[in-house]
């Protein structure tokens, strides 16, 4: 893992200008300060000492979603995510942020990442939300995300999102002879908002042949903390985890959460510099695999049942850009008997979600969704398919406020769902 | 005129405009408008033209020349919020979109009626249309199919008083002067190009795309002169050295032979027998030079990754070094291969890193200087070595600039090729379109009064 300097990742921009393109908060303000390239040269001036910072300096940052659209898209392999996280530790380490907003960011990321502060918090969490945003109104979209989302009335039955919470069994065996172990990570948000992903992703790795542990000691992987620039924050979670898995016995560390999965991803950079937990958090790493990828390269059976519905699939962020997951979620969708995948337009632009964004820059998010809502609109298809818990989330919240009946579903409640009706054994044993 | 969202002015975010994707010379305005309609474009000249405040045009800023860079000041007028494809005529094979509007964007607009747009610069996911114009840009298929100019037949332009004219015809022999071909390549200096209109091309029915390992430079230079001299014309011609080739498999582990010193991409279009025939032709003669390998693209998969690697080729040098210059010097395709050893030569002297990735097939060198700005001893070496290439490609008969454009770069080069009397002719068409000398000053014609102070 190569541990570069903030500055020497800046450095690494020779303006091309190939990113201005990608990314969303260009393309809908047309303002080079608001570009990746801006940004990397304006960080590159704060790093070198010529400028200092200050409020509109610090808004053009913060004003980055972290979607790592320009990452995607750099040629010249500039690692903005990294950049950005090493930055905004920086803002948060050297106390550049006023301190109301540092509280309220901070209460905000605590009840999220916290299982049982999150299921219990409503009304706290609307409290913060409403220090950290400029507009008046509260969107819908925690008391939606808590009290169980959308109701299920389309005409495909897809499994509800988790009204219900709770976590998954320490162990769920194999159906048949057992090809594989997987540890299955139920995260923070995951586990109260969408114990029924949750549910499922391990009712399909185990119909496909995988023992599912989970470990009842694993707790929130620091994703959000991490993205937020809360960089200590996620080291402790970071270093929690690990030990959690220490001993646990697995082949590949499962997530379904996109923003999960590129956080575990870069743990061995994130503990780097951690003598005693280096070694382990890049061991980590190296075996964390995202669902959609994880049942592709397993070569599961593809389903019987048959699901007759158009879907359009959104790309998550932090699967195509962060992870650069992008077929194989849409090859898992296309293996269903009578589902047809059609194309979605921009569907690797941000819906607006990204982490807590959309609660500390509501308008921003909201003309992201918006833009995301037609474009599903104009899609024709009636379900949606992703694969990150912020985005279904966000978008079935954008979707409602439109007044439309299209459904968001997790590409892994589709497939389950698929498998479900089918006849025969899910996959070989 | 202009909505609050419109106007920029923090500093900040003036910091974000000082130069483009060129970083030796740079210039902070004080203003950034982006204006949504030809008209709004024009009120803001009109406004500039009263109070005597130098303009910028502006799209992507992915321009290697520096010519969006505000050298003086004033507004930059950005175009990015104009980026529509208006209107698609295949039958005529005409599609009109605002200046703003991205390269590969007009590209797919033509795709549903098996048309494409010719000029397909490296940057063409990013940069607008308006820039291409603005740089006359060009891109590897432009060998057979013809540089920006061929393919523009009209245009909508705020002029530097704010008057706005409508350029060109869509009638195939326009009549008058060319305007329309003055504007093309004029770097922003005449005006601000609005609205364009482009021909489209069909696509080629049938394609070959050959990737030539080489063991040295110089057997794939001559390669290629070898291939022009015989009057083949590929769509595209282009090469790469190995620090390319190794840049390219650090980042996307292409599959390229780490040692090989040169490939060639070659890319023949046509029909039948005539294509097999050249396709035969040009596999012969790389062979005959050496070639350690020559493979066709199996698929089109396997072609659009070659061609991924070709437009990926001068950014990846980012993971190489952290500044690079990319030069740009046209030079006559028989002299290939002693241009690019004496080229190699002028590196070693002045002790800096270069390498090639280029329009072969049209003689468009872009010999890539890769160094540390940080190092002010390095920049100063960089800097000669460039001029000294620069008069190279002059003395050999060729140009400064094959695409990328004057601007502020190789203003002070402009002596090298022109008279003094060329280039007063060329002050005097500037000063017809732009009395006041607000619209872009300092860039292409050198003049006294022009300050660019090397950061
Ligand atoms: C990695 C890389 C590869 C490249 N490859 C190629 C290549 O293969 N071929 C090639 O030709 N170029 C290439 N370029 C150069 C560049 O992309 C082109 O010059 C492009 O045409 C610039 O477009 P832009 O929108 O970025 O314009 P900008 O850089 O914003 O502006 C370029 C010039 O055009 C003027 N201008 C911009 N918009 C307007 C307008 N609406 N009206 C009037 N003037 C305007 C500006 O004032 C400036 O002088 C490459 C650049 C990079 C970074
Ligand atoms: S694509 Fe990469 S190198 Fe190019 S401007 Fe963006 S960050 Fe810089
Ligand atoms: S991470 Fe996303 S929002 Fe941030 S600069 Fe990159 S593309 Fe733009």
């Amino acid at each position: 893992m190569s541990q570069k300097s903030p500055a020497d990742i800046a450095a690494g921009c020779i303006r091309c200008g190939f990113c201005l393109d990608a990314c969303p908060t260009f393309k809908l303000t047309a303002n080079e300060a608001e570009s990746p390239r801006g940004r990397i040269y304006l960080m590159r001036h704060l790093l070198d000492g010529g400028r200092a910072m200050d409020a509109a300096a610090l808004a053009h940052l913060d004003n980055c979603l972290g979607c790592r659209a320009c990452e995607a898209v750099c040629p010249s392999g500039v690692r903005y995510g990294s950049l950005i996280e090493g930055f905004r530790a920086r803002i948060e380490e050297e106390g550049l942020r006023p301190a109301a907003e540092v509280g309220a960011r901070g209460m905000l990321l605590d009840t999220l990442t916290d299982r049982s502060r999150l299921g219990a918090s409503l009304t706290g969490l609307s409290m913060v939300a409403g220090i950290l945003r400029k507009a008046p109104a509260m969107p819908g979209l925690f008391a939606r995300l808590l009290t169980g989302g959308q109701s299920d009335e389309a005409a495909v039955p897809l499994s509800g999102t988790g009204r219900s919470g709770g976590r998954l069994p320490a162990f769920t065996p194999a159906v048949g002879k057992a090809r594989r172990t997987v540890c299955l990570l139920d995260g923070c948000v995951m586990s109260v908002l969408f114990a029924e992903v949750n549910r499922v992703t391990a009712e399909l790795l185990s119909r496909c042949g995988c023992n599912v542990v989970c470990p009842r000691s694993a707790g929130c992987c620091g994703a959000l903390d991490a993205h937020a620039g809360r960089r200590e924050r996620a080291r402790e979670r970071a270093r929690a985890l690990i030990d959690a898995l220490e001993g646990a016995d697995y082949d590949a560390l499962v997530t379904n959460s996109a923003g999960c999965g590129s956080t575990l991803r870069e743990y061995g950079e994130l503990l780097a510099d951690d003598d005693r937990y280096a070694a382990r958090a890049a061991a980590l790493a190296t075996r964390t695999r995202d669902i959609s990828e994880y049942l592709v390269d397993l070569g599961v059976e593809p389903p019987t049942g048959r699901l007759d519905v158009t879907v359009a699939y959104h790309d998550a962020c932090h699967l195509a850009h962060a992870q650069r997951v992008t077929s194989p979620p849409r090859a898992l969708l296309r293996s269903i008997p009578g589902l047809k995948l059609v194309p979605l337009a921009e569907s690797d632009l941000c819906c607006g979600s990204a982490g807590t964004y959309n609660v500390t820059h509501p308008e921003t998010a909201t003309a992201l969704l918006d833009r995301k809502v037609a474009n599903i609109i104009a899609s024709g298809a009636p379900v949606v398919a992703a694969g990150n818990p912020g985005c279904i989330a966000w978008m079935r919240e954008g979707l409602a406020r439109a007044g439309s009946t299209i459904r968001v579903a997790h590409t892994v409640e589709l497939l389950a769902e698929a498998y479900r009706r089918g006849a025969s054994p899910y996959g070989k044993a | 005129m202009l909505r609050a969202d419109q106007v920029l002015t923090d500093p900040v975010e003036m910091l974000a405009y000082e130069c483009d994707a060129y970083t030796i010379h740079k210039g902070r305005p004080d203003v950034v408008v982006h204006p949504e309609s030809t008209e709004q474009c024009a009120a803001v000249v009109r406004l500039c033209a009263r109070m005597g405040v130098p303009f910028t045009p502006r799209g992507t800023g992915t321009g290697l020349s520096g010519g969006a860079t505000p050298l003086c000041g004033g507004v930059v007028i950005s175009i990015m919020r104009m980026n529509r494809v208006l209107s698609v005529s295949p039958a005529d094979l005409r599609l009109r979109a605002q200046a703003g509007c991205i390269n590969s964007t007009i590209t797919r607009a033509a795709a549903p009626y098996g048309l494409h747009y010719a000029p397909d610069p490296s940057s063409q996911t990013a940069c607008t249309v308006g820039g291409n114009v603005a740089e006359n840009a060009s891109g590897p298929h432009t060998l057979k199919y013809g540089v920006t100019a061929n393919h523009v037949s009209g245009l909508t332009v705020a002029l530097p008083d704010g008057s706005v004219v409508e350029l060109g015809s869509d009638a195939d022999e326009p009549c008058g002067y060319d305007l329309v071909g003055l504007c093309v390549g004029s770097e922003g200096t005449l005006g601000i190009v609005t609205e364009v209109t482009v021909r489209l091309t069909p696509n080629p029915r049938q394609v070959r795309t050959l990737l030539a390992v080489f063991g040295s430079v110089d057997d794939a230079s001559r390669t290629v002169s070898r291939i022009i001299a015989l009057g083949i014309v590929p769509c595209a011609l282009e090469m790469m050295d190995s620090i390319i080739i190794n840049a390219l498999e650090d980042a996307f582990a292409m599959g390229f032979p780490r040692d090989a010193q040169a490939l060639l991409l070659v890319e023949l279009d046509g029909l039948g027998p005539g294509l097999d025939a050249e396709t035969a032709a040009v596999r012969d003669l790389c062979s005959e030079h050496n070639a350690r390998s020559v493979s066709a693209a199996a698929s089109e998969e396997e072609r659009a990754r070659l061609w991924f690697a070709r437009k990926q080729g001068v950014g990846v040098l980012g993971r190489v070094a952290p500044n690079k210059v990319t030069q740009d010097g046209l030079i006559p395709r028989s002299r290939l291969p002693e241009v690019l050893a004496r080229i190699r030569a002028i590196a070693e002297r002045h002790s800096v890193r270069l390498c090639n990735i280029f329009h072969a097939g049209d003689g468009n060198l872009h010999p890539c200087v890769i160094f540390d700005e940080r190092d002010p001893d390095e920049l100063r070496r960089v800097l000669a070595a460039n001029e000294e290439i620069l008069r190279l490609c002059v003395e050999v008969g060729g140009s400064i600039t094959g695409e990328h454009g004057v601007g502020v770069e190789k203003r002070d080069a402009m002596p090298l090729m022109f008279s003094e009397a060329d280039l007063a002719a060329m002050r005097r068409v500037k000063a017809a379109f732009d009395p006041a000398g607000l619209c872009n000053p300092g860039k292409i014609v050198p003049e006294p009064s022009a300050e660019a102070v090397p950061a």
